[in-house]
Parts: C-alpha cells; sequence; structure tokens
C-alpha cells in the first residue's frame, strides 16, 4: 500500500491532538509540559513530510532550528517549573492561584 | 514499516497523557523517550537520517534526562492521590474532536502537489552546506538564544533572587 503525504500528516494530527488533550487533561505541570514536546514533536513531522515530498531541504532547516529552540526553551521551563516548587511546595497548577484576583 | 512506526508513536503517545495504569510522571516521561524513538524511525523512513539522529540524541538523550532529573529533585508522591476532573475530560475531548475534525476535513479539502516519488535525502552533509550558506544569521541568532537561556536558566535557579 503507498504511503504518501496524507498518511504522514494524519499521524502528525493526532499526534498533536494527543498533545493538547494533554495540556488540557492533566493538572501536573511536568506532564502538560512533556504533552507540549509532543506538540512540538507533531509540528516537526509534518515539517520533514512536507520537505521529503516537496523535494525541498528548508523544511528540515526549520526543524533543526525547532530542535533546538526546544531545548532551550525546556531548560527555562523547567527552571520555572523548580522555582515555583521551591516557592508553593507543589507543582500542580491547581496550588498555583496566587495570581487570581 | 510506517504503519508500524505510526502506530507505535500514537500509542506511546497516548499512554505519555493517560496512562491507565499509572498517573506517576515518571512512567510519562518513559513512554515519551519512547514516542520520541518510534518517531525517529518515521524520520528515518523519511529519509531524514540526520534529524533522526539529532532527535534521537538531543530529545531521548538530554531533554529527557532534564525532565527526568526535575521530576526527580522535586518528589511528587501526592500526584497519584489526585483525580482527572470530569470538566476538564470533557473539555478536552470537546475542544480536541473539534481541532481534529477541522485539520481532517482540511486535508481532504486542500489538494496537495506532492511528489509520489520523492528524492529529497536529508543526510548530512546537505543540510550541514545549506546550514551554513543560506542559513548562517539564523543559526548565529539560535546559539545567541542558547546562551540567552543557559544565562536565564543560572539566574531563575539562584536561591535568592536579588
Amino acid at each position: 500500500m503507498h504511503v504518501g503525504l496524507e498518511q504522514y500528516l494524519t499521524v502528525s494530527f493526532l499526534l498533536f491532538a494527543l498533545g493538547m488533550l494533554g495540556v488540557i487533561m492533566r493538572r501536573n505541570l511536568l506532564v502538560i509540559y512533556m504533552s507540549l514536546e509532543l506538540m512540538l514533536n507533531a509540528a516537526n513531522l509534518a515539517l520533514v513530510a512536507f520537505s521529503r515530498f516537496n523535494d525541498n531541504l528548508n523544511g528540515q532547516i526549520l526543524v533543526f532550528f525547532i530542535i533546538t529552540v526546544a531545548a532551550a526553551e525546556v531548560s527555562v521551563g523547567l527552571a520555572l517549573i523548580v522555582a515555583l516548587y521551591r516557592r508553593h511546595q507543589s507543582a500542580h497548577v491547581e496550588d498555583l492561584t496566587s495570581m487570581k484576583l | 514499516m510506517f504503519y508500524v512506526f505510526a502506530a507505535l508513536t500514537l500509542l506511546f503517545g497516548v499512554l505519555v497523557v493517560a496512562n491507565p495504569f499509572s498517573r506517576n510522571p515518571v512512567t510519562s516521561a518513559m513512554f515519551l523517550v519512547l514516542t520520541i524513538i518510534s518517531m525517529a524511525g518515521l524520520f528515518v523512513l523519511l529519509h531524514a537520517f540526520f534529524l533522526a539522529a539529532v532527535q534521537v540524541i538531543v530529545y531521548a538523550g538530554a531533554v529527557m534526562v532534564l525532565f527526568l532529573f526535575v521530576i526527580m529533585l522535586l518528589d511528587l508522591k501526592e500526584e497519584q492521590h489526585r483525580k482527572i476532573k470530569k470538566v476538564a475530560i470533557l473539555a478536552g475531548l470537546l475542544s480536541v474532536g473539534t481541532i481534529v475534525a477541522i485539520f481532517l476535513k482540511s486535508l481532504h479539502a486542500t489538494k496537495l502537489n506532492a511528489h509520489s516519488s520523492p528524492a529529497t535525502e536529508g543526510d548530512t552533509a546537505l543540510l550541514g552546506k545549506l546550514l551554513f550558506s543560506q542559513y548562517v544569521l539564523p543559526f548565529e541568532v539560535v546559539s545567541v538564544l542558547l546562551l540567552v537561556a543557559m544565562v536565564g536558566v543560572i539566574l531563575l535557579s539562584k536561591k535568592d533572587l536579588k
């Protein structure tokens, strides 16, 4: 059976949806962060598939940059989570209500 | 081969988000590693060999080690006792269902002018040439971004912020 761009894009969509479901549903900051990583990876998969099926390497360069930025983002985000945990003793979004009016 | 890796990726993805057996963040992280590795398999099927290697080294290696370090540091014991709210599940399924419906509809509606027999090879030499000729400026900017992130992390993790 022929595997084309549509199949890869469908997998990418489903993976993105899974990540989004995790961000909305889960209440643990770390799991929310992992779901964000899942969404970034889904975007990477779509970009690589487009790059392959359009005979254009620019998509893969973009994925390279996305991976770099994601690594920086994860390090900063985890440092923020650790700082939050020091202050509130919790990594649960429902306990972090200090900005509520 | 594609269907094997795609099914594995989606299965492990489901286990990251909603594992029916354990609510422990460590298991989520482990399944995220498996998701990323099977996605690297998909990259290899797309002939993006360099990105597959980078995916395994940077994500499955560095980023996940960072995640596991923080999980161990935070010592999240009481997480298991909390239930996921029904409202959250309902809202999540509703919005995600809508998004997926929009995605699939638009996928069917658009005509993708894709090559049926692509010839692009994502090998390291080609990517490197492109990266150091056409994309030199973004490359340098990204290195500055990494430096800024490093300084920010060191500042954030200091005990007393002045």
